[in-house]
């Protein structure tokens, strides 16, 4: 299902885009930008990739060097300030680790060894082997995995070739769930960005949900003003995260029970009748049978599932009640915890229904997008077979590929083998659960292609390893971003790559041209194609050039503005009782299910978020390494002291499969509970070829050996493994 | 006669180090070096804890010490705005600043000199703000005159509870942690 | 309970402040000795008798010493900075309040205050060197037949010794960022310590080169001295050094300003209390105990105090022990100093 049917594109006539209002303020960043402009020193506007929000940057370079990246005043996401991964993108540019050649392997996979050959023979290769895989088993046992803006071209060439197979980690892996359980909900996913209105909220609610850890830059941003502001937070977190610090109300609950809190928070609402009737009685469905089946989770039994005394449940009920509509219970973006997770997504989706904050300023807004009309492409050739990621719709309200049942299948050969993967700017490794099982496929498979900027854990498993320009270096395609203020932004490049390194749009091109495919790229060079978009949309491509960003015409957000008030559900209303859900046999209304305990004397791994770093794509990043260079294991004080523990000290961290960590030091603290422990993903590199991040922090990835799968979706929760820790001998 | 001064909100402040790169790329700084830095101070027991999170620099001090003691003069304050710079030409290395500094916010450079935070003099005499001020997305850091009663850090210094760091040093800081 | 982390990590300083290493201390020690043969010589020089021949000792080996000294002690400092090629700045200005930078004109004047001293006796002291160069003898009478340029080098060893000794201690004693060395009294304990280094030096090389008949006449003047302070009995003109009666006085008031510093940082704030505490019963207390008090002080009072009630011999090991104290001293002030720090009392 084409992911974009779904969202409203409102159509945006070239003349609106110049209207009087947005003229002006186009002036005024134009004269910022003109202002900053010193003698010798050259500024171009691109939009970041160091994680995918997308912020609009504007890097100078002085003498001929990268000399800083600034945020760019013109674009929405960042307002003209970068979070630090952006600031230090210039590191990315620098990084004496970078892929830099074209490598094919010379021994076993995953062994390391490599030689470099030229783009030629690599694309030869490939083609190689992928028109084989097409001649033996079909172009549909040709898998691709891509996370980013920079994956599109490379979908292209596959989609023309005849593959059908494509996932991101971020469904499955990632805000999957929380995706699902709204769109059961309201109809609509939440989006990324998110269409949270935290700015003008007078009441968040965080569960999870480390802000200000978590980088995402407009979301920090906004969650700073609301601070600003005074409005009322409320935390949910097992440990005291930073933005736990910054809260009103902060409930250290136990991990895996936050439905449980969800229930009674909609419980106390319900009953005490705080919801917003008015908006309930328009806009809901089936909200007695909702209502009715709330009877048991009272906040006396929840306070013996989680923790948090009935009081304090009571308390910030009320409190969330007080400051409706404008109060938002943030749906939280990696969700993937116990798997469950579609329905406590669902569940908190309900609770933001009862307090009528979805379409409602403080709470959920309308997105809008700019239409830039797509290149006039052949068309794909018909698939002769269907999709494998979730044969039968086993997992039925999975709205995106499921990743993890594109490795199932290539492990397993059913319902048909899988012999390629193209993996493009994702550690596999890293992002998907039991790194073993992501072994095992990869050893089923007759070609593994990695296009990557650094050489990760999984371009050491490869077969051929394509080296990317990083974003400072390369046009890419155009985002027209789908936000509260429409825009469309242009990456181009700022310096040249410094080795051999080529742009994801030249490689997939290239590739296709090998593959015979030259037809589904009628365009020669890549501005050709992005001035032919930009044109077609009614915008000047120069100006675009110029700029970097071209804002829209911003539409209503709110259901009071005009917003369209519509729910894309089988009632056409916000589903309080869900049939399709009842029909497909799960539960209609969220049911609590305690979590399963670990093993005596371990505790619960969780991980999460450092501001200065992304994913496990930047520890051999310079500027951002010199800020966090390990990981460490936080852990109770107390539990600290019973171990003989202190701050400063290394353990390895034993799972309950047995699987031991790298070592990492501890980080004794009086901030998180005495039944968990937790870690900053992205560290513990065991590529070799990583020589500054080799070896420094712990993997959780390594440790998430076991995960539990959603039922409703395919969605993996992790949060289910159990470690102890051992002093480094 | 200007004087300029920090005012930095920690409540809206959340640690994410954007201040410390901002300034490592606007002003070169070495891999390995900081001019400016994050302190998280943890108070209480869990679950009943409070952070408090800081952005530091050199505070620029109107006694400043580091200045009183250098043999050269090469560590002066500015004529406009009382900011404290090292000439590094006339630097000999000797240290004795780092020494004289309760903050310990000095440094010696690879390339021999005592190097620290500037306010980003070069970027204000052009009218804009310090690196580490203009980055910062919770909009937490705000620099300005304090002898111009009409500033936005004079004004912020009139309403909100404040501090500053080892007062009872003697050194009179010129940044103010808004609580 | 406060948990404060600290996300700086800059060489030098994190995670403590380290920026002096051994440079400092060696230079330290050596100015002091420097500044204690400077004072003794000068005094020697304006009450030198004629016929005093082992006063040559004090007046032109002592300076001749301190000469070649200074220039190690110097070369330490020029070690230590790590903008070398600059070091000439510090000649082009003078700042007032730095303390780096009196010392810096002090040292300025040392040398030819030390030359002038040494050249005054210099072929009656080493006259096989007066034959080969004849000129020596030149600049001794032309000297010596001045009194008011005899009396102008002594008062001049003298002024600039006290300088040299006191300001080291004074360029310490006012970081008030390191509260241990934050002490007015840091600048005369260093005076004394130089000049208990110095006595035990000229001590030591009058034992090492003395013949067992030959009386050290010159104790003559430092008994005056020491009469004025102690009150001391009348002179015993056997060979008790009375070089070991003077070093037995500094060594006492050295001993006295130590506890003055201590007690000074004790009824002072926390900060001044934690930072006694490194010293008095810290990482830096078995060296301080043991080597700097013990062997450094007591041992040697105990042992010149033996000596001088004839119940042992004089030998060299008091005048060690009281020159490895010494250096010792400058070690554990220079480590223990950085040590301390303000940060202490960060909320």
């Amino acid at each position: 299902m084409n992911a974009l049917s779904r969202r409203r594109f409102l159509k945006i006539s070239a003349a609106s885009v110049v209207a009087a209002g947005v003229a002006g303020r186009m002036a005024g960043a134009l004269n910022s930008a003109a202002t900053r402009e010193a003698k010798g020193v050259r500024q171009v506007p691109t939009f970041c990739d160091i994680c995918f929000w997308k912020c609009g940057a504007i890097a100078s370079v002085r003498d001929g060097q990268l000399w800083k990246i600034e945020g760019n005043p013109a674009d929405p996401l960042c307002r003209g300030r970068l979070c630090p991964r952006g600031t230090g993108g210039i590191g990315a540019h620098t990084d004496p680790d970078r892929l830099r050649a074209p490598l094919i392997r010379t021994h076993e996979r995953g062994e390391e060894k490599w030689q470099e050959v030229t783009w030629d023979e690599a694309l030869e290769y490939i083609a190689g082997r992928m028109k084989r895989i097409a001649a033996e088993h079909g172009p549909e046992s040709m898998a691709a995995f891509a996370h980013g803006i920079g994956g599109t071209f490379l979908k292209h060439t596959l989609k023309a070739y005849g593959a059908v197979n494509f996932a991101a980690p971020s469904f499955a892996q990632c805000r999957g769930p929380r995706d699902v359980g709204f769109k059961l909900t309201f109809g609509d996913d939440v989006g990324s960005p998110e269409r949270t209105d935290i700015e003008n909220t007078d009441c968040l609610v965080l569960l999870g949900s480390h802000l200000g850890e978590n980088m995402h830059n407009t979301q920090v941003q906004e969650f700073a003003t609301a601070v600003g502001r005074g409005a009322s937070l409320i935390v949910v977190d097992p440990r005291f995260s930073v933005a736990a610090s910054k809260a009103k109300f902060y409930l250290p609950i136990k991990p895996g029970t936050d439905l449980a809190l969800l229930l009674a928070w909609m419980h106390v609402i319900v009953t005490e009748k705080l919801y917003d009737a008015d908006y309930v009685a328009k806009y809901g469905f089936g909200f007695e049978q909702f209502a009715a089946s709330l009877a048991g989770y009272t906040p006396e039994w929840a306070f013996v599932e989680t923790g948090i005394e009935p009081d304090t449940i009571r308390a910030t009920a009320r409190e969330m009640a007080r400051h409706r509509p404008a109060t938002l219970v943030h749906p939280g973006r990696h969700v993937n915890w116990n798997g469950d997770d579609a329905q406590r997504s669902r569940a908190i989706a309900l609770l933001n229904a009862l307090l009528g904050s979805w379409g409602r300023k403080g709470g959920f807004y309308q997105p809008s997008s700019m239409d830039i009309p797509a290149y006039p492409y052949p068309r794909y050739p018909k698939a002769a077979r269907p999709t494998l990621d979730n044969p039968g719709r086993k997992y039925p309200f999975a709205h995106e590929a499921i990743s993890t049942g594109i490795r199932e299948a290539t492990i397993s050969g059913k319902p048909y083998p899988i012999k390629g993967w193209l993996v493009y700017a994702t550690n596999l490794l890293n992002a998907l659960p039991n790194q073993e099982e992501t072994i095992r496929a990869i050893k089923q498979l007759d070609l593994l292609v990695v296009v990557d900027v650094i050489p990760s854990e999984i371009a050491g498993w490869a077969d051929v390893v394509l080296p990317e320009s990083v974003y400072l270096e390369r046009f890419d395609d155009l985002n027209p971003e789908y936000f509260k203020q429409p825009f469309l932004a242009l990456r181009q490049p700022v310096v040249e790559s410094p080795h051999d390194q080529k742009p994801n749009w030249w490689i997939a091109k290239k590739l296709a041209e090998k593959l015979g495919l030259g037809a589904f790229y009628p365009w020669k060079d890549i501005e050709e194609y992005l001035e032919h978009r930009v044109t077609a949309a009614g915008l000047s491509y120069a100006e675009l050039k110029q700029k970097g960003i071209i804002r829209g015409q911003p539409q209503p957000l709110y259901f009071e503005d005009g917003a369209p008030a519509e729910f894309d559900t089988p009632s056409k209303k916000i589903e309080f009782y869900s049939l399709q859900l009842e029909k497909a046999g799960f539960d209609p209304v969220p049911r609590y299910t305690p979590p399963a305990a670990g093993p005596a004397g371990s505790f619960r791994l969780l991980f999460g978020r450092a501001p200065m770093h992304s994913f496990s794509r930047t520890q051999s990043n310079r500027l951002l390494t010199d800020l966090m260079d390990e990981n460490a294991v936080w852990l109770n004080h107390t539990a600290a002291t019973r171990l003989g523990l202190k701050s400063g000290d290394y353990v390895r961290l034993r799972n309950q499969d047995g699987v031991v960590s790298n070592r990492v030091k501890v980080k004794a603290t009086e901030r998180i509970r005495p039944d968990c422990v937790y870690l900053v993903h992205g560290f513990g590199h065991t590529a070799r070829s990583l020589r500054h991040a080799y070896g420094k922090g712990a993997s959780d990835a390594q440790l998430v050996t076991r995960y539990r799968t959603d039922p409703l979706m395919g969605g993996t929760g992790m949060n289910v493994n159990f470690v102890t820790l051992e002093p480094e001998a | 006669m200007a004087r300029y001064i920090m005012v930095i909100d920690t409540r809206r402040c959340v640690g994410c180090m954007d201040c410390v790169v901002a300034c490592k790329t606007e002003n070169n700084i070495p891999e390995g070096y900081t001019r400016d830095w994050i302190t998280e101070t943890v108070r209480g027991k869990f679950p009943t804890t409070s952070l408090e999170i800081r952005t530091e620099r050199c505070n620029h001090c109107a006694n400043p010490p580091c200045v009183s003691c250098c043999p050269t003069g090469a560590s002066h304050v500015h004529e406009r705005g009382g900011v404290v710079l090292v000439n590094k030409e006339e630097c000999i290395g000797c240290k004795a600043c780092l020494a004289a500094c309760p903050y310990d916010a000095r440094y010696i450079h690879p390339d021999g000199y005592a190097d620290k935070c500037t306010f980003c003099i070069h970027r204000v005499e052009k009218g804009q703000l310090p690196a580490c001020v203009s980055v910062c997305p919770t909009r937490c850091m705000h620099f300005g005159d304090a002898d111009d009663p009409s500033s936005e850090v004079s004004q912020l210094l009139a309403s909100r509870p404040q501090h500053t760091l080892l007062p009872e040093a003697g050194t009179k800081p010129r940044i103010y942690y808004l609580t | 309970m406060i948990e404060f982390t600290n996300h700086r990590h800059n060489p030098l300083v994190d995670p403590a402040v380290h920026v002096w290493g051994w440079e400092i201390p060696v230079y330290l020690f050596l100015g002091g000795l420097v500044a204690g043969l400077m004072i003794i010589a000068g005094v020697r020089l304006l009450i030198m008798r004629p016929n005093a021949r082992q006063a040559l000792v004090c007046c032109t080996i002592g300076p001749l010493a301190g000469l070649v000294l200074l220039s190690l002690g110097m070369l330490a400092l020029f070690l230590d900075l790590s903008h070398k090629f600059h070091v000439w700045r510090l000649y082009l200005a003078f700042e007032p309040t730095s303390p780096m930078s009196w010392g810096a004109w002090i040292l300025l004047f040392v040398y030819p205050a030390l030359l002038a001293n040494a050249l005054a006796h210099l072929p009656e002291a080493i006259p096989a060197l007066a034959k080969r160069v004849p000129v020596l003898v030149t600049i001794s009478d032309y000297i010596l037949s001045r009194p008011r340029l005899v009396l102008g080098t002594g008062l001049a060893n003298i002024t600039i010794g006290v300088a040299l000794g006191l300001y080291t201690g004074i360029l310490l004693g006012t970081m008030g960022a390191r509260p241990l060395w934050n002490s007015a009294v840091l600048g005369p304990l260093f005076l004394f310590s130089g000049l208990s280094t110095a006595a035990a030096l000229l001590h030591g090389i009058l034992v090492l080169t003395a013949r067992d008949d030959e009386l050290p006449e010159f104790a003559d003047f430092l008994l005056s001295m020491v009469a004025r302070w102690s009150g001391a009995r009348p002179l015993d003109t056997r060979i008790a050094p009375t070089l070991a009666q003077a070093d037995n006085s500094f060594l006492t008031i050295e001993l006295g300003l130590l506890g003055l510093l201590l007690i000074g940082h004790l009824t002072s704030t926390a900060v001044h209390q934690e930072a006694a505490g490194l010293l008095l019963n810290g990482p830096y207390a078995a060296v301080f105990w043991v080597f700097v008090i013990g062997l450094g002080i007591l041992i040697p009072l105990f042992l010149q105090h033996l000596e001088l009630l004839h119940r042992i011999r004089h030998t060299i090991a008091p005048s060690l022990l009281v020159l490895c104290g010494g250096l010792v001293l400058r070690f554990v002030l220079v480590a223990a100093g950085q040590a301390s720090h303000w940060s202490a009392a960060l909320p």
